[in-house]
């Protein structure tokens, strides 16, 4: 048997930590909203000649008036991701810009991929976002307060947030891009994270029935023991699952897989550090689930 | 828990197969209608156009006020109430009555039979909300008012917005109206859509007005610029006809001006009030003009009593067809404004569906040597019912014709990674089990039994999310929701199901075995 519990104190100071500076990172420094949520034009563009590259494209969008431009590489060598604000909405700017790089690069060049996002859109999308996230974590609450007993409901609780807090902090910290795709990933970490909180927590619970002499801060360890198996082998498999979309699901795909990454890997750390030492905290005893027995 | 009657063993048999050729109906044609269905693709997976247009619409509700002040006038003249100072501001109507009109002008607009203020009784609520200080007027749309006037310019526009798409020919396109006041174009394999966005970007609002220089013109007059941007004429506001009194518009040639034209067809009363104003109007210049600019302002030559002509002004053959199409599918109630689009062309399509199932083969082939590895002949159950579940999701997603997305085909790789937690759950318990219980048999079924609370609150905490992004996401992250929300169902059909009868094959089988997992 590991001894998990040994290390509550020091996880719980760790994670009260990592929570604390991905709150100061999003605070200072934000998220970096794609355009899906800050609004502007996005143009995936292949290059068939080696005469466009990244400097040469930022000159050319640069000479076009467009405000902030950036462009980058995207995936292999020949394809460009191009961003910029388009803060006066221009109607036909597409059609322009492809006339203008007509001029340079003849039709040398190919749009793969448009996205003009609208700052009245955006601004939607992103109180979407931010709704349906703060309605999942509501939901998950209670439905764990149906489930079980408030204690476990909050410690539940406080293992989402950090996920979520953390997940997001290291989107901030490097600068990765908040779009559609991140805030469904997001969902699915509190999805998955409560999945695997749930398992120790009903273990915790059977235990509790069955052992009167045994305290909270043995019993927890003997629940995440009892599941640990169990605990490896789904990670496991769900990041194996994640790392083939990393890997091989294209550049598309990528920072959705990353934000599910990190968030399973929070998640089944947090299920073990967090979700049960807050039932040491509130010292959940046999008393605990008992009394709840008979109120049902 | 093992128990399995032979009429359940067949009905999962006939259940699986039956999914399994509905999901490869994907791959193979077949005639009969029912099999003959496929997973749609997302536009995402299959390139195309995603168009949001908003309704603006300002113009309509100051056009339809404006329409107001006369009828207004008119309607109290003829009961001989004087209307004083009627004006219009920040979309209200402004008036003072005398002192004895005052509570009749308020009888008529609170009258619930009043055809000039109409009464909505589903609502209870009046087109119109009328205030009074003293002897001045407000006059406004209520919300009930404003709401029926933005769906019925919707119901319009959409209307007009599927003419349009419709002439150009794409295939498949799906418009569809979203809220009150937008219009959502779908238009699949369309890889460069500046064609029909600038189509949709023109309301195509068509008058004949003459050319005039007297200032003093009855119907006002306005300066209009040329569709060129440099030279101006003044025009009357007098509209001789509309772009409602077209029948027909076609792009031709003009052989003997060697240029292209837009000749077009006028309905009876368009046609009687050109050839009045022709004939009348010899030697005057007759601008026509097109959303505010002026396309030509042609001199009148002879009467034109036939009800055709045809407009010219510098067209190359493309633009003479737009304008003839937009001509010929009508005019917009509102401007449109496109505000958000999304076009993705078919070759990244393509790559996506490419990367797609080499993600989704590896991942696949990954969580099966790893389960084989950990578990044995329980990993091979597990791989087999893995396959069946993939192959049941595919066709619950082909049966309901669902549209599968890049982010979906990330969803149903997902469901693969967490689709052997329940039989994780289940093998893990059992294995708990064995170590103080020696039948196999009872072993097996208090695994099944006390795992059960678990997966179920597992599977329900990941339906929620699912759910909630259902509603909440848009385009493709829907369909990462519904592979993933659909991918719960079928792993808890195909662990149950499936997965159990093998195992409950197998435990019979080898009941005295000793460490059976």
């Amino acid at each position: 048997m590991i001894a998990f519990n040994k290390y509550y104190n020091h996880f719980n100071l760790l994670s009260s930590v990592l929570i604390v500076i991905s709150l100061l990172l999003l605070i200072f420094k934000g998220l970096n909203f794609g355009i899906d949520f800050k609004g502007g034009t996005l143009i995936e563009l292949r290059a068939s000649d080696s005469k466009i590259n990244v400097s040469s494209l930022r000159d050319k969008f640069n000479q076009m008036n467009l405000g902030d431009v950036s462009v980058k590489k995207f995936g292999n060598k020949t394809d460009f991701l191009v961003k910029f604000e388009n803060k006066d909405n221009k109607k036909n700017i597409i059609g322009e810009i492809k006339v203008n790089l007509d001029k340079s690069f003849g039709n040398n060049y190919d749009f793969r991929r448009v996205e003009n996002v609208g700052p009245k859109v955006s601004a939607e999308l992103l109180k979407s976002g931010v709704i349906a996230i703060t309605l999942s974590l509501a939901l998950m609450l209670i439905y764990i307060w149906i489930r079980f007993e408030w204690q476990f409901s909050l410690g539940a609780i406080l293992a989402l947030f950090h996920d979520v807090i953390v997940t997001l902090g290291v989107f901030s910290l490097f600068s990765l891009e908040i779009n559609l795709s991140i805030i469904a990933a997001v969902l699915t970490i509190v999805g998955y994270s409560m999945n695997d909180t749930v398992v120790i927590f009903d273990r915790v619970r059977e235990n509790l029935r069955k052992y009167s002499d045994i305290k909270i801060f043995e019993l927890t360890n003997i629940s995440i023991n009892e599941t640990l198996s169990r605990t490896i082998i789904t990670s496991a498999t769900t990041l194996l699952a994640l790392l083939a979309i990393y890997f091989f699901g294209g550049e598309i795909l990528k920072g959705f897989s990353l934000a599910m990454i990190l968030g399973v890997v929070f998640g089944t750390y947090s299920s073990i550090y967090i979700a049960n030492t807050v039932l040491v905290r509130l010292r959940v005893s046999q008393k605990t689930v008992l009394r709840e027995d008979e109120n049902k | 828990m093992l128990y399995f009657s032979k009429l359940r063993i067949l009905f999962i048999t006939l259940f699986s197969v039956l999914f399994i050729l509905i999901a490869s109906s994907n791959l193979f044609k077949f005639d009969d209608n029912f099999f003959d269905k496929k997973i749609n693709l997302g536009l995402d997976l299959q390139g195309g156009s995603y168009l949001l247009l908003e309704i603006d619409n300002e113009p309509v509700i100051e056009q339809k006020l404006q329409n107001l002040t006369t009828t207004i006038r008119n309607y109290f003249k003829e009961k001989n109430i004087k209307i004083n100072n009627i004006k219009i501001e920040n979309q209200n109507i402004f008036f003072n009555v005398m002192e004895n009109d005052k509570q009749s002008v308020l009888d008529v607009f609170q009258d619930e039979n009043s055809d000039l203020n109409p009464y909505y009784p589903r609502f209870k609520s009046h087109q119109l909300e009328i205030e009074d200080t003293g002897l001045n007027f407000k006059l406004n749309f209520s919300r009930q008012g404003l709401i029926q006037l933005k769906t019925s310019s919707q119901d319009q526009a959409i209307e007009i917005v599927r003419r349009r798409v419709d002439e150009v020919g794409t295939n498949e396109p799906n418009i569809l109206k979203r809220g009150n006041n937008r219009i959502l174009v779908e238009l699949p394999g369309l890889d460069d859509p500046m064609r029909i966005k600038s189509l949709l970007g023109k309301t195509a609002n068509l008058t004949f007005r003459f050319v005039t220089n007297d200032q003093n013109d009855r119907f006002g007059v306005e300066k209009l610029k040329f569709e060129n941007g440099l030279e101006e004429a003044t025009v009357s506001k007098r509209i001789i006809i509309s772009g409602e009194n077209l029948l027909d518009a076609q792009p031709k040639m003009d052989t003997q001006a060697n240029q292209t034209i837009v000749s077009f067809t006028l309905d009876r009363v368009g046609a009687k009030r050109f050839g009045k104003a022709t004939s009348t109007g010899i030697g005057k210049q007759l601008a026509i003009v097109l959303d505010g600019k002026i396309i030509s302002a042609p001199v009148v030559r002879d009467t034109i009593a036939s009800g055709s002509g045809q407009i010219s002004g510098g067209f190359t053959f493309q633009t003479a067809t737009d304008l003839a199409l937009l001509l010929r599918s009508g005019a917009l109630p509102a401007p449109l404004e496109i505000i958000e689009e999304r076009t993705v062309g078919p070759d990244l399509g393509q790559d996506s569906i490419n990367a797609g199932m080499i993600a989704l083969a590896i991942g696949f082939m990954l969580v099966i040597i790893f389960m084989f590895v950990k578990y044995k002949i329980f990993g091979l159950i597990t791989n087999v019912t893995l396959i069946v579940n993939l192959f049941i999701l595919l066709g619950v997603l082909t049966l309901f014709e669902a549209t599968l997305t890049l982010p979906g085909i990330a969803g149903i790789i997902l469901t693969v990674g967490m689709a052997v937690d329940a039989n994780v759950l289940i093998f893990e318990r059992i294995k708990e089990e064995l170590k103080d219980e020696t039948n196999n048999i009872l072993a097996f079924d208090g695994g099944y039994t006390k795992s059960r609370t678990a997966i179920l609150d597992a599977n329900i905490t990941t339906l929620l999310a699912a759910i909630i992004l259902f509603f909440m996401g848009s385009g493709p992250v829907k369909g990462f929701a519904v592979t993933l929300g659909v991918g719960i169902f079928t792993t808890l059909f195909s662990v149950y199901f499936i997965a159990r009868l093998f195992t409950s094959i197998y435990v019979s089988r080898n009941k005295n075995k000793e460490k059976l997992i």
